[in-house]
């Protein structure tokens, strides 16, 4: 349909803008990633006299061998991947069968359990009162309170109640017929239905857990425990601050830049490989996500 | 709606004929009916029931716990046993020139993220359309949406190592130009621009899908009667699409307008420093500071509830608002 009003002059025009507008935005967006990785292979003495703009300059792999060299690197790099695998899981081992109960007409008080899941999407207690009830849990420092306590969010579970409501009850009635109960025709019938909301509250949850760094750091004070991002933001934290360290660094193959750089490319890699799966699902999700209360 | 369909009935039936058994016998038919319920359909409370107690759990005791707000807290007494102070709190956070600081700095913030950042995605959307070249808009598409997946400590680390001022290419840069050095993230009036260009950058390409969404969604046949009429591009971008998704773009400002309160504080600690702290310092880098930091919590308690309460109507007045637009502009 479109393609046949390229006629005039004047549309040909506009369409070639278009296109170098958009190529200008993306690369925009690309080069922050380019210049990061051209930084991490560069040396120290280059990245600190900023002569590094597009690729590397003087390339090393020094950056890399002291991040790689540091053991609290890969214990954290292990921890996220506890907090994402674990955490996960546990949400779909609580959203699935909740959001299916919810979406089932002889639930009691159906009405009632949704506002009340609702109701969470507009009001939170806040962080202060947060903070001091997984204080109060005992879930302090512990890779059991990361992991559960935020294993449900409202907006999860409505996208997921939303897309078992819209499945036809007649997909049920023959396993029904054959004496299914509740657990089986969630199972076999609407699970293997829902696959794409199912796969998009997934993708939610293992960039959420990917990528959260505040709760973290503020419900986990043992070294051993802490996810890649608090190890990374500690490391750029106290790799800028200290004075002392960016003197010794005069010398050193690596500076507090390409250090930086190279711990972000380490942790922007298991994103990329991610990515082009997730992206199959995160069109439908925000569709999803669109659908009504 | 299917709630209880057999005592409704029962009720129904024993109202008028026996006065005196009335209300007892509803009363057994309802247990009986309920126990017969649940006995059929235990499996269905089974499954909800571990998420009903995480949301009691982690959601609802915090809201329990917010009555800290009102009380002189002491980690001792605990939450229950801390005497009541009233609104001490509240007074004190309405004469604390930090809080009303970062009350300010939240809306200026959240406005000025709005004015900027919300046009972009509908511009991208509009232009990704008007590629015609499948994989050329595919490729910059995949390239665009992926800083939305990028975590907020690597956003922090990018900006931290680009904007240095020794060895960041935005002085480099301006280098070039011949203008001195700049040590832009302890420059208060540098702080937010950052904060929102960062914040264009992370979101802008993500945000666009659905404004393409409610572009596919344009019905094909106007644009067919506009190439018959002869209208360019340009034109129909203007007379058709724009129209055609107003609805969403209306309904998408009122929820942003709804969640004012709501600043990505996370990429605010981490790139806020106390010399930027008068234009980058917000509500929630507050309770931060003053609860976590400083173990103030019932203070911190109060400004967070303060900040719950305005989000609250904020958000609910933001329903209102699209639920008549969505009715009155979605046919």
């Amino acid at each position: 349909m479109q393609n046949m009003n390229l006629y005039s002059r004047g549309d040909r025009l506009f369409v070639r803008v278009n296109m170098v507008l958009i190529g200008l935005f993306t690369l925009s967006t690309l080069y922050p990633f380019i210049y990061i990785a051209a930084v991490s292979f560069s040396s120290g003495f280059a990245a600190r006299a900023g002569l590094v703009v597009l690729s590397p300059v003087e390339v090393t792999l020094a950056a890399y061998g002291r991040v790689l060299s540091e053991p609290q690197f890969w214990n954290s790099y292990g921890n996220t991947f506890i907090y994402t695998i674990g955490g996960t899981l546990t949400s779909l081992v609580i959203i699935i069968p909740g959001a299916y109960a919810l979406s089932r007409p002889q639930l009691l008080g159906r009405r009632f359990w949704n506002l009340m899941v609702a109701f969470t999407m507009w009001f939170h207690a806040g962080m202060i009162p947060f903070w001091l009830n997984i204080r109060d849990l005992g879930l302090l420092d512990s890779y059991f309170g990361i992991i559960i306590a935020f294993a449900c969010n409202a907006f999860n579970i409505i996208l997921l109640r939303n897309f078992f409501e819209s499945i036809p009850s007649s997909f049920e009635e023959a396993a029904r017929m054959d004496g299914a109960n509740e657990f089986q025709v969630l199972w076999k019938v609407f699970v293997p239905l829902s696959k794409p909301a199912i796969a998009t509250i997934t993708l939610f949850c293992v960039v959420s857990r990917w990528n959260g760094f505040f709760w973290a750091m503020v419900l986990l004070n043992d070294e051993g425990k802490i996810p890649l991002q608090v190890y990374l933001r500690q490391t750029i934290a106290t790799l800028s601050d200290d004075e002392e360290f960016s003197s010794t660094l005069i010398d050193a193959p690596y500076s507090v830049e390409t250090v930086t750089a190279a711990i972000i490319v380490c942790s922007i890699i298991p994103v990329l490989c991610f990515y082009p799966f997730a992206q199959k699902y995160f069109n439908k999700g925000i569709l999803l996500g669109g659908v009504k209360e | 709606m299917t709630d209880l369909p057999a005592s409704s009935a029962g009720s129904a039936n024993s109202a008028g004929e026996q006065a005196d058994g009335a209300s007892a016998r509803p009363m057994q038919e309802r247990l009986v009916w309920l126990a017969d319920h649940f006995k059929r359909e235990w499996q269905i409370y089974v499954m909800l029931a571990p998420m009903i107690i995480w949301f009691l759990l982690f959601l609802y005791k915090p809201m329990y716990g917010l009555q800290i707000a009102f009380k002189d807290y002491s980690i001792f007494r605990g939450i229950v046993e801390s005497p009541w102070v009233g609104l001490e709190h509240f007074e004190t956070l309405f004469n604390n020139s930090q809080f009303l600081r970062a009350v300010k700095n939240t809306v200026i913030i959240s406005a000025l993220s709005l004015i900027f950042g919300f046009p972009v995605p509908i511009f991208l959307a509009l232009m990704f359309n008007e590629i015609l070249h499948a994989l050329y808009r595919r490729t910059c598409q995949t390239i665009v949406y992926l800083p939305h997946f990028i975590s907020t400590v690597i956003i922090a680390g990018i900006v931290i190592t680009a904007f240095s001022p020794s060895a960041g290419i935005v002085n480099t840069i301006i280098g070039w130009i011949g203008i001195e050095p700049v040590y832009f993230l302890i420059k208060p009036e540098w702080f937010r621009p950052i904060f929102i260009g960062s914040g264009i950058w992370q979101e802008a390409g993500f945000s666009s899908i659905i404004f393409l969404a409610a572009i596919a969604g344009v019905n094909p046949s106007l644009y067919e009667s506009a190439v018959v009429d002869g209208a360019s591009r340009w034109q129909m971008m203007w007379k058709i699409t724009i129209p055609s998704i107003m609805p969403t773009i209306i309904i998408m400002l009122i929820i942003r307008i709804g969640n004012l309160m709501e600043v990505g504080f996370e990429l605010i600690i981490l790139l806020y420093q106390p010399a930027t702290y008068q234009t980058a310092d917000v509500i929630n880098t507050f309770i931060y500071r003053q609860g976590l930091q400083s173990g103030q919590y019932d203070l911190a308690a109060a400004a967070g509830l303060f900040n719950a309460v305005v989000a609250f109507v904020l958000v609910m007045a933001a329903n209102s608002v699209s639920k008549r637009v969505s009715r009155t502009s979605l046919w």
